[in-house]
């Protein structure tokens, strides 16, 4: 363990503490974390810390234990930086940021033939209230989507089940994008630049469509065709 | 003999929290169980207020946590029922005062002298709620039949299935099943249709609970009342037995209605 302090790379930003962790299994990273705020318990006080873990692929039960030690020690995790998708996911499902704010760069206008390259995320449970899901590509979700609960995508959103949040796709601007639903009632859509508002008398019955045609967003009876 | 530890959680304040641990303490005290109650809303306490205990408070939960006192002092037992404890919050201090695994430390030594320890969580989804829900091996969500504590009862089950919590049970509280009639309220199955999760009780709205929280005299004790009963019925489904639900869509049909069916007037 000779190295423990060179696991841990800290640096300030604006509204708090950012912390790198260099690849190591999560057992040293964590231990290398918590020994290294023991050794400096007044510096650590009270801080808010984000914290990149790298490729680190980390479940639920490993960061609730994380976050409550950093709570021990009056530490407050509120945002996980990482490449790993599942490592993401789980920050999101916690409710922690997982991205912090740096100057943005000029949005790139989007290529629509890049649609069919594109991946996209299986959720396979109802998302509920203070749910953020924000994906580069398109995301499938059976289940519910509940008011209060936000799903932003680069391309499709498809809902087996019943839409009630807000739904954003075609993010950077793609508007060949989709927001499909089996029982469409979202507080808000946007596709691409176009958001449109749903009026209760109007809503449809059965599953739903819903696009950008002549520039406005249209929603129709979902056809399978 | 190891107890088990239920939360009671909304999200949202004022739907009932204290006045169900209250409520369900008592029903299950009188059942000849041992039961202890924890008041996790450390600075802004009432549970003592609700349970009539309050001019009885020596010791509260920070001092067990900062070892001021054995555990055992800052137990207060209640006048009549010599199984039913309460652990109070402090008034001064703040949540920042406990951590989530000195809720669990507590409730580890509790444990073993007890049937069920009952924690009052705080509203709001921070540092209180953390702590409340640290040590549960069940959380009671309690909700009212309204938008906005259905929305936040839905964020704090978000919350408990992502840090795969035992799946929570919901109480839904004050529901009025005359205004369900007129569709000015919410039903139990709308609510539901929502949460999906399972369901442990309905509680009807009803003036004695009020009158009750204030004299400190829950109204799980008072046989006659209709909200006293529905707590007795989840207590005994907490217990694993199988109560069937109350039907209060026959609540109306009296003398009256039938008068008002007879005369045509409906």
């Amino acid at each position: 363990m000779n190295d423990l302090r060179s696991l841990i790379q800290i640096k300030g930003l604006r509204d708090g503490l950012l912390v790198s962790l260099a690849d190591a299994s999560w057992e040293e990273q964590q231990s290398a974390l918590l020994a290294r705020m023991d050794q400096q318990p007044s510096f650590f006080q009270g801080a808010r810390l984000a914290l990149d873990v790298g490729a680190q692929v980390l479940h639920v039960n490993e960061l609730v234990e994380l976050r409550d030690q950093l709570s021990d020690r009056n530490v407050i995790l509120w945002a996980m930086l990482s490449e790993s998708p599942t490592t993401e996911q789980t920050a999101q499902l916690l409710g922690l940021a997982t991205r912090i704010s740096k100057p943005r760069p000029e949005e790139m206008r989007f290529a629509p033939e890049d649609q069919n390259n594109q991946t996209a995320l299986f959720i396979d449970k109802t998302l509920r209230s203070g749910t953020r899901i924000e994906f580069p590509g398109h995301v499938v979700i059976v289940g519910d989507v509940n008011p209060g609960a936000e799903v932003v995508a680069e391309g499709n959103i498809i809902v087996w089940g019943r839409l009630r949040g807000a739904v954003h796709a075609g993010l950077k601007g793609d508007e060949n994008s989709k927001v499909c639903a089996l029982d469409f009632a979202p507080m808000q859509l946007r596709i691409a630049e176009q958001s449109a508002s749903i009026k209760k008398e109007k809503q449809i019955l059965g599953p739903v469509a819903a696009f950008i045609r002549n520039g406005r967003v249209v929603i129709e009876s979902w056809k399978f065709s | 003999m190891a107890a088990q530890v239920v939360t009671i959680s909304s999200g949202k304040g004022g739907v009932g929290k204290t006045t169900a641990v209250a409520n369900l303490a008592f029903a299950l005290a009188l059942d000849g169980d041992k039961v202890a109650c924890i008041d996790g809303d450390i600075g802004l306490r009432n549970l003592d207020v609700v349970m009539g205990l309050e001019n009885r408070i020596v010791y509260d939960i920070v001092d067990v946590i900062e070892g001021r006192c054995k555990l055992r002092q800052a137990m207060i037992r209640d006048k009549h029922l010599p199984e039913l404890y309460l652990i109070p919050a402090a008034q001064t201090r703040d949540k920042n005062a406990v951590s989530p695994s000195d809720m669990k430390r507590v409730c580890d030594e509790l444990r073993p002298s007890m049937d069920f320890i009952l924690i009052d969580s705080p509203a709001g989804i921070e540092r209180g709620f953390r702590n409340a829900i640290a040590p549960a091996d069940r959380v009671l969500v309690i909700t009212n039949p309204e938008v906005s504590a259905v929305r936040d009862a839905d964020r704090v089950i978000g919350i408990l299935e992502a840090e795969e919590k035992h799946s929570p049970a919901l109480v839904i509280n004050r529901l009025n099943p005359d205004l369900v009639k007129q569709h000015d309220m919410l039903s139990a199955e709308d609510v539901l249709d929502l949460l999906g999760i399972q369901l442990i009780g309905i509680v009807p709205e009803d003036e004695a609970v009020i009158v009750g929280s204030n004299r400190g005299v829950p109204v799980s004790q008072d046989p006659k009342s209709r909200a006293g009963q529905a707590f007795r019925n989840i207590a005994h489904r907490l217990k694993g037995q199988e109560v069937p639900f109350m039907d209060f869509g026959n609540k109306q049909s009296g003398l009256w209605d039938r008068i008002q069916k007879m005369t045509g007037r409906r």
